[in-house]
């Protein structure tokens, strides 16, 4: 009997380590082919380790490298991306955490409805709903400038983060905002008191939401973003993309890794919170 | 005067639903509408009935792209799921390093289709990657070129998509896992069940919300994808890899024929509309049981 448990349990962690291989060697790969020399790229094969460790393909990816005719890198867009993604993650969580305060605890007779009518709205694909938009914001004189890419972001982005900052609200009891009325706090002053200060949490879940989605969108950014605040997800394929000659994998990887560090960074410093952030669309899905 | 914070906890909601209202729904019906018209490169007003769904399903590069929608969508769920609970049930057993395991199986998660899509071409790219590799071992014969097979191409995006959203998997199943209570596992060793029969007879179906929770999760990275098809494979071969995502946009912006597109993107609401009615459907079944 015991026998058969080691046997069991060794087989359990010889499946558990093939699989962490399979989910690794990616990863493995862009970082080690990112510090070979461009010699090295075009002798080897991406599975052998960088012979002299060279940061060459780093800084050519952030600055210097091709895409069609400009060569600047893609260090540009990253600053692009972080403004986009600030922008469109604080006003999203204040607009959201307002929404779902007011949905969850001001007994709103339409409430049900309008939570109801932002959530299947958010199942809808983008690609349905693209093109009035772009329409939309050229009548507007908006087209390809933040404010569309900004808003473009928010607009989709609410839904769920309204759905995340309600079901917490609704759990509140509502002895606390009535006390607070009776003291005389009007509405934000409730809101800026008392439910900003308990709700840190799931500020900090939505935001983790928020971050990674924007800064992983790459369709959006195509079509709203223009040239002038393209993120990076859009210059990183038009980098690999366009390339003409042999392609340069070591830049290409380099610049796929700058790509990925910031989500990346999220992830593995939000442990937790950033498992609630994802499955948090899962709950009432 | 002082507004009633009834009336400003009214207020706070119109900028959300005027958004909502216009950019979402307002959109949709522009869309639905614009898909009965002649509209080519510009939208015009001139209604033609069903004639640009006709056009749409006559043309070959529709019929394989919709037809992808359902053998990547099928495959990518059905193997996101399998491997996640396979994870899962492997973490379950007590073993040690598990938030170790969790993070790597979990990481990919965070990282873009872009990012993803690029990653997996690099790796199955004949020439550069996996069967270079091992034909430099001395395995001549090895040949993986899936990528530049029309008719495996599309496999390749299962694979690249099973590795970004696999982990996701585990990470809802096992806490589905973990939320069973420890009774029913006594009761189950009481009577001699072995832990195999356990879980087929006993704690899966009891998951079975969390199964169509994944099954929503992962429906709609499917009817979305079009990142990964576009750093992974541009399509291709030929259109052989296309999807309805990408031959709404292509047909938006670079062929111009807002029409046709207009009624792919129908069609694809009307898919979607269909998911979401079997996953309501799913889920009032459950509640009744």
């Amino acid at each position: 009997m015991k026998d058969q448990n080691a046997i069991a349990m060794a087989a359990i962690y010889a499946f558990l380590a093939i699989a962490a291989a399979f989910f690794a060697i990616p990863l493995i790969i862009m970082l080690l082919t990112s510090f070979k020399t461009a010699e090295e790229v075009r002798e080897g094969s991406i599975f052998f380790l960088p012979e002299s460790w060279s940061l060459a393909a780093w800084g050519k990816a952030w600055g210097e490298a091709c895409i069609g005719r400009v060569c600047e890198g893609i260090g540009g867009n990253f600053w692009n991306s972080v403004l986009i993604t600030v922008l469109a993650t604080s006003i999203s969580l204040l607009l959201a955490s307002l929404n779902g305060f007011a949905l969850a605890q001001w007994r709103l007779r339409m409430s049900g409805p309008i939570l109801g009518m932002l959530l299947i709205g958010a199942f809808i694909p983008y690609q349905i709903m693209i093109y009035p938009l772009v329409r939309l914001f050229a009548t507007g004189g908006m087209h390809q400038t933040l404010g569309a890419i900004v808003t473009v972001h928010v607009l989709f982005g609410l839904p769920i983060l309204t759905l995340i900052f309600r079901n917490f609200y609704i759990g509140l009891p509502e002895e606390l905002i009535k006390a607070a009325r009776v003291d005389g706090a009007g509405f934000f002053q409730i809101y800026g008191m008392i439910i900003v200060p308990m709700s840190v949490n799931v500020f900090l879940v939505a935001a983790i939401l928020s971050i990674t989605g924007v800064w992983n969108d790459y369709l959006l950014g195509l079509i709203f973003a223009g040239p002038n605040f393209q993120p990076m997800t859009v210059s990183l394929q038009n980098l690999v993309g366009t390339q003409m000659g042999l392609p340069e994998y070591n830049v290409n990887m380099a610049a796929t890794i700058l790509t990925a560090l910031p989500p990346l960074a999220v992830y593995l410093l939000s442990g937790k919170y950033f498992v609630r952030g994802v499955t948090a669309g899962a709950v009432k899905g | 005067m002082r507004i009633r914070p009834q009336t400003l906890a009214r207020l706070v909601l119109v900028p959300t639903i005027l958004l909502t209202v216009i950019g979402v729904y307002g959109s949709i019906l522009w869309t639905v509408n614009i898909s009965f018209t002649s509209s080519g490169f510009l939208p015009t007003g001139k209604y033609v009935g069903l004639d640009r769904y006709y056009e749409l399903w006559g043309q070959a590069r529709w019929r394989v792209a919709y037809t992808n929608l359902f053998v990547f969508g099928g495959l990518y769920i059905f193997f996101c799921i399998g491997a996640g609970l396979l994870l899962a049930i492997a973490l379950d057993q007590g073993v040690r390093g598990r938030s170790f395991f969790q993070t790597i199986f979990l990481y990919p998660i965070a990282l873009s289709f872009i990012v993803t899509g690029l990653a997996w071409r690099w790796i199955l790219n004949p020439t550069t990657g996996l069967e270079a590799y091992v034909r430099g071992l001395g395995y001549e014969g090895f040949s993986f070129g899936w990528l530049s097979d029309p008719d495996m191409a599309i496999f390749t995006l299962v694979i690249a998509g099973v590795w970004h959203s696999a982990g996701l998997m585990m990470v809802i199943i096992f806490a589905g896992l973990q939320s069973i209570d420890g009774e029913i596992w006594r009761a189950g060793r009481v009577d001699g069940i072995s832990r195999f029969h356990m879980y087929r007879g006993v704690v899966l179906p009891m998951l079975f919300p969390v199964f169509v929770t994944c099954l929503v999760l992962l429906a709609m990275n499917v009817v979305r994808s079009y990142d990964l098809v576009v750093a992974m494979t541009g399509g291709g071969p030929g259109y052989s890899t296309d999807v309805p995502a990408k031959y709404i946009v292509d047909h938006l912006f670079d062929r111009a024929n807002i029409g046709r597109a207009s009624a792919g993107a129908t069609m694809l609401l009307l898919t979607v509309m269909a998911i979401i009615a079997l996953s309501t459907y799913l889920g009032r079944k459950e509640t009744r049981r």
